[in-house]
């Protein structure tokens, strides 16, 4: 027996390696196909998931040799200014020949190609929005001297989405206009065949593609997957049914097969799924007992070409994120069972959903508020300082006029580029309420629905100030972040009344949980408040194992945590009698402690609303 | 374009924007809902269904027809009776990009012409643009509030006065605003809310059928614009017809006493702050009976058309389970019957 084991390991190993290899090749031939689509019909557009790295160096590297030499590739970077965008003055070039110097538009200068949007999470609102205009009208409009023209911008879109957080996607108005939401994370392109396709194939089939027809059938099938997956919009069917002919034109068939369909359903419709079909299998049995392992695997149809089954991903997503309207889930409910049983077979975790957008250092520099001085800038994205500007440009007069070429026409200002000055305001700082609230059955059962009553009295609080909420609930084993910072009470509302209660108190986790959505809140320029509703008895450790005194000791680091970051909080006594445990967890936080018992939901939220925010300079130096 | 007799289902978005074509001085059409509902696409083309306009030759497109109402410019034509040119454009469809700054929105220093001829200069912004047209605002709940404030107060007085870099400008700016969002994403502010003046929930078509035909429809646009567009050119210039004939209907429709009556009743009712709710009511009923043909206001448009004006004036618990829009039809429903 004892020799045996090794080699079995051994064995395991192997084949667990060459597995990976197998996925990565796999996952690497699934991207080129996308691109070759995306190359076949740009206007499908291309989220391409992906860190800057040799990977994503080769796939870019396949689409500029897919792309014939006539098809024009731009690259657009991320804090582009909306001169650069549409066309308008170059001011610098201006300033400096005294002439009005006009630069063209990079969005016109790609008609008829392909703009690549690097770093595309961070692209402003402002950029997101002019480039979703132009897909969606294929023009744009220019004004010049009064005059109007439309000029022609037939461009597709490569959106590469660097995001690594969960909450760091691109803006969503872009992504719901593109088709092809692929990551390149786990793919391999080492040793792959290139997939036999280069530009010629591409323009031919180009060409083709204007004779394929999506048949009836496979517009149905596309629009029940849609709505199988909770996908709400439209668009993405269109681009699924986009997608589809496109791979059909690519294989040279007049209308998309079961496999072109198979192929969009995808790379479209799957990553933006909301929710999971139920499956023909689950109907039955397995559903009521989420803990038996065993059944989890029978569930799962054997599927060769699955590349990562995650049984569990899936369905707390959509725990999490409850179905949006129930008609979406019955009417899923009464889907044709075979194609269930293949959107079962391609299950994976969804991309990141999109996100707001992050505009990074532009969004923090405010355009209204207070004025606090000026700076240098492009008067174009900021108020200009007239007068600064004019003090600014002054004492150069002389010396500029004697650099001048002679002969050149006199000016009565010689102004530089340099010399704008435009107004710095400081904007009202916004601010987050992180609710985290305890669960578990040991003392919230009894008074969760108490804790819901407060939460929710706030969250009206909140809605009134404008305030960002957060919530992230811990129970059984570990912390589940409910909703992410919103502004949104519909949404609040919702997973607050979805809530479940019962089992152990993971503090810890929750705590953590918590402290991460309110780092990455500050991180954004926002001042965030933890508010701990708990009764302070964790029982369950970080690793998720029971045991009162490791919990115990585990969330009181978490604490301690929440203090050295800096972040305000709160924490509420959830329990019958105020509790040693919710003090001393408080204590270790530096956080206000008010026992709901004596604090009715009125001073619940002038709590919050007086509690100290965090982020201000003196309390981040706090050690 | 798409063609607007061509949008499938949607029948409140549509009935909300062709009011607002009849009577723009309803106050701005909101429409809020999931993305990918055809929202701006029923915007631009309900603005191609109209008939061109005839236009000044000044740098904001007047109606020539009426100076008094034009710019500075037409206005001293006008005076000293010098003849215009007239031209003849599209109703304009302006659309406002998120992140747009308020110089761009009312306009600002002609910085070019600073530069090259040292001359001060006032270059026209967005409002400008949408006059006698249509300013079109997608996700307007992300618009900072001074901006959807600026615009309201804009689309209410139909006049922009811009004061700042030594300018000091006035120019009419009345177009029909629209602004559109997805409430998932935020709220907008209760005191803005308000000032709109028809608000419609537009969802996507939760069955299946419509979906497919909603597809199947754009497919075929986008397939051959040119073709599908005159597939529709009948239906379409039904409505152009139908919105026509309604302007010239507007005025001679009467309002009873009996009507204005209920819309107060109903108002009271569902306790809407102010009058303007009233006021919109009795607006859009009077456009609806004009749509339809009828020369009196009655009843039926003042139900047909009460979720749209006054659901988004009730004053609510921010969370209150039951939807405006619920509420209105339950009281429309008790004061139909008592």
């Amino acid at each position: 027996m004892a020799p045996l084991r090794p080699a079995a390991a051994n064995d395991s190993a192997l084949s667990a390696r060459s597995e990976t290899a197998t996925a990565g090749a796999a996952l690497w031939r699934e991207a080129l196909s996308a691109i070759a689509v995306f190359a076949v019909d740009p206007r499908i557009g291309l989220r391409l998931a992906a860190r800057a790295g040799p990977v994503r160096a080769a796939a870019l590297q396949v689409l500029h040799a897919l792309l014939s030499d006539d098809i024009p590739v731009r690259k657009m970077p991320a804090g582009i200014s909306e001169a650069a965008l549409l066309g308008g003055l170059d001011l610098a070039a201006s300033l400096h020949t005294g002439q009005p110097v006009l630069e063209n538009g990079l969005i016109a200068d790609t008609d008829g190609g392909v703009l690549v949007a690097a770093m595309a999470e961070r692209m402003t609102q402002e950029a997101a929005g002019l480039v979703s205009l132009a897909l969606d009208r294929r023009h744009i409009s220019i004004e010049r001297d009064g005059v109007s023209r439309e000029i022609p911008a037939r461009i597709g879109l490569v959106a590469l989405d660097e995001g690594m957080e969960p909450d760091e996607a691109p803006p969503e108005n872009l992504c719901e206009r593109l088709g092809l939401w692929i990551s390149l994370e786990g793919a391999d392109p080492r040793g792959a065949a290139d997939g036999g396709l280069d530009a010629e194939a591409i323009a031919s089939a180009r060409n083709f593609l204007a004779s394929v027809r999506p048949n009836d059938g496979t517009i149905e099938t596309i629009c029940q997957a849609a709505m199988a997956f909770g996908i709400v919009s439209l668009r993405a069917p269109h681009l699924a049914i986009r997608t589809a002919c496109a791979a059909a034109a690519l294989g040279g068939r007049l209308s998309p097969s079961s496999g072109d369909v198979e192929t969009a359903i995808r790379m479209v419709l799957l990553p933006r799924a909301v929710t999971m079909p139920p499956m023909p299998e689950a109907q039955d049995d397995a559903h009521d007992e989420p803990d038996d392992d065993g059944d989890h695997d029978d569930e799962q149809p054997s599927s060769p070409d699955d590349p990562a089954p995650e049984p569990e991903a899936p369905r707390d997503d959509s725990e999490i994120q409850p179905s949006q309207d129930m008609t979406v889930e019955t009417a899923a409910a009464s889907l044709p069972a075979d194609l269930l049983a293949s959107l079962a077979a391609m299950m994976r975790p969804p991309l990141a959903r999109a996100g707001a957008g992050r505009s990074g250092s532009f969004a923090k520099r405010a355009r209204r508020g207070r004025v606090v001085g000026t700076r240098q800038g492009d008067p174009r994205r900021d108020r200009l300082d007239l007068l600064a500007t004019l003090r600014t440009a002054a004492p150069w007069q002389a010396i500029r006029r004697a650099e001048r070429a002679p002969g050149a026409p006199p000016r009565l200002l010689e102004m530089r580029m340099s010399d704008i000055r435009v107004r710095r305001h400081r904007g009202k700082a916004e601010t987050a309420t992180i609710f985290c609230v305890d669960a578990s059955g040991s003392a919230a059962l009894a008074r969760l629905a108490e804790a819901k009553g407060a939460v929710e009295r706030i969250l009206a609080e909140c809605y009134v100030r404008r305030d960002r909420v957060a919530l992230v609930a811990f129970r059984g084993t570990r912390a589940d972040v409910l909703l992410t910072e919103t502004k949104s009470l519909t949404r609040a509302k919702r997973s607050l009344a979805a809530l479940p209660a019962g089992g152990g108190t993971p503090l810890a986790s929750g705590i953590l949980a918590a402290l991460d959505l309110a780092r990455s809140s500050a991180k954004e320029g926002r001042t965030p408040l933890m508010a701990l509703l708990t009764d302070g008895r964790a029982n369950i450790g970080r690793d998720g194992a029971a045991g009162r005194p490791q919990a115990m000791a585990n969330a009181k680091e978490a604490a301690r945590a929440v203090r050295a970051c800096g972040i305000a909080a709160l924490v509420i006594d959830l329990s019958q009698r105020p509790s040693a445990e919710a003090r001393q967890i408080a204590a270790d936080m530096g956080a206000t402690y008010l026992a709901l018992p004596r604090a009715d939901s009125r001073a619940l939220s002038e709590a919050v609303a007086a509690a100290p925010r965090g982020g201000d300079a003196a309390r981040t130096r706090r050690p | 374009m798409f063609p607007f007799a061509a949008i499938v289902g949607q029948d409140q978005m549509k009935l909300a924007l062709s009011i607002a074509a009849v009577d723009p001085s309803i106050g701005g059409v909101l429409v809020f809902g999931d993305r990918g509902t055809g929202k701006s696409t029923a915007v631009r083309a309900l603005a191609a269904v109209l008939p061109d306009i005839e236009t000044a030759d000044c740098p904001y497109h007047c109606d020539p027809a009426r100076p008094d109402e034009g710019c500075e410019l037409c206005r001293s034509r006008a005076e000293s009776q010098i003849p215009q040119k007239t031209e003849a454009m599209r109703v304009p469809v302006v659309d406002l990009p998120l992140g747009a700054t308020e110089d761009r929105i009312a306009g600002s220093l002609d910085l070019e012409r600073a530069l090259s001829a040292g001359e001060k200069r006032f270059e026209p912004g967005l409002l400008a643009k949408a006059h006698r047209g249509f300013l079109y605002i997608d996700e307007i709940n992300l618009l900072e509030d001074h901006l959807v404030d600026l615009l309201l107060d804009v689309a209410a007085s139909g006049e922009n006065v811009v004061e700042r870099e030594g300018l000091s400008v006035r120019h009419p700016a009345r177009f029909v605003l629209i602004g559109s969002g997805n409430p998932e994403e935020g709220e907008l502010r209760p005191q803005l809310l308000d000032r709109f003046g028809l608000s419609v929930e537009v969802r996507t078509p939760q069955d299946l059928a419509t979906r497919i035909q909603v597809v199947k429809r754009r497919d075929a646009f986008e397939r051959d614009p040119a073709g599908f567009a005159a597939e529709y050119e009948a239906a379409n210039a039904e409505v152009r017809d139908a919105i026509l004939a309604a302007r010239r209907r507007l005025r001679g429709v009467a309002v009873p006493d009996a009507t204005l009556e209920k819309a107060a009743q109903l108002s009271i009712r569902l306790g809407t702050d102010g009058l303007r709710g009233e006021l919109t009511l009795m607006r859009a009923a009077r456009a609806l009976a004009a749509l339809s043909g009828d020369a009196v206001v009655g009843w039926s448009h003042l139900a047909a058309l009460a979720p749209l004006a006054l659901s988004h004036r009730l004053r609510r618990d921010p969370l209150d389970e039951a939807g405006s829009t619920t509420r209105v039809e339950r009281a429309v429903g008790e004061l139909a019957a008592a």
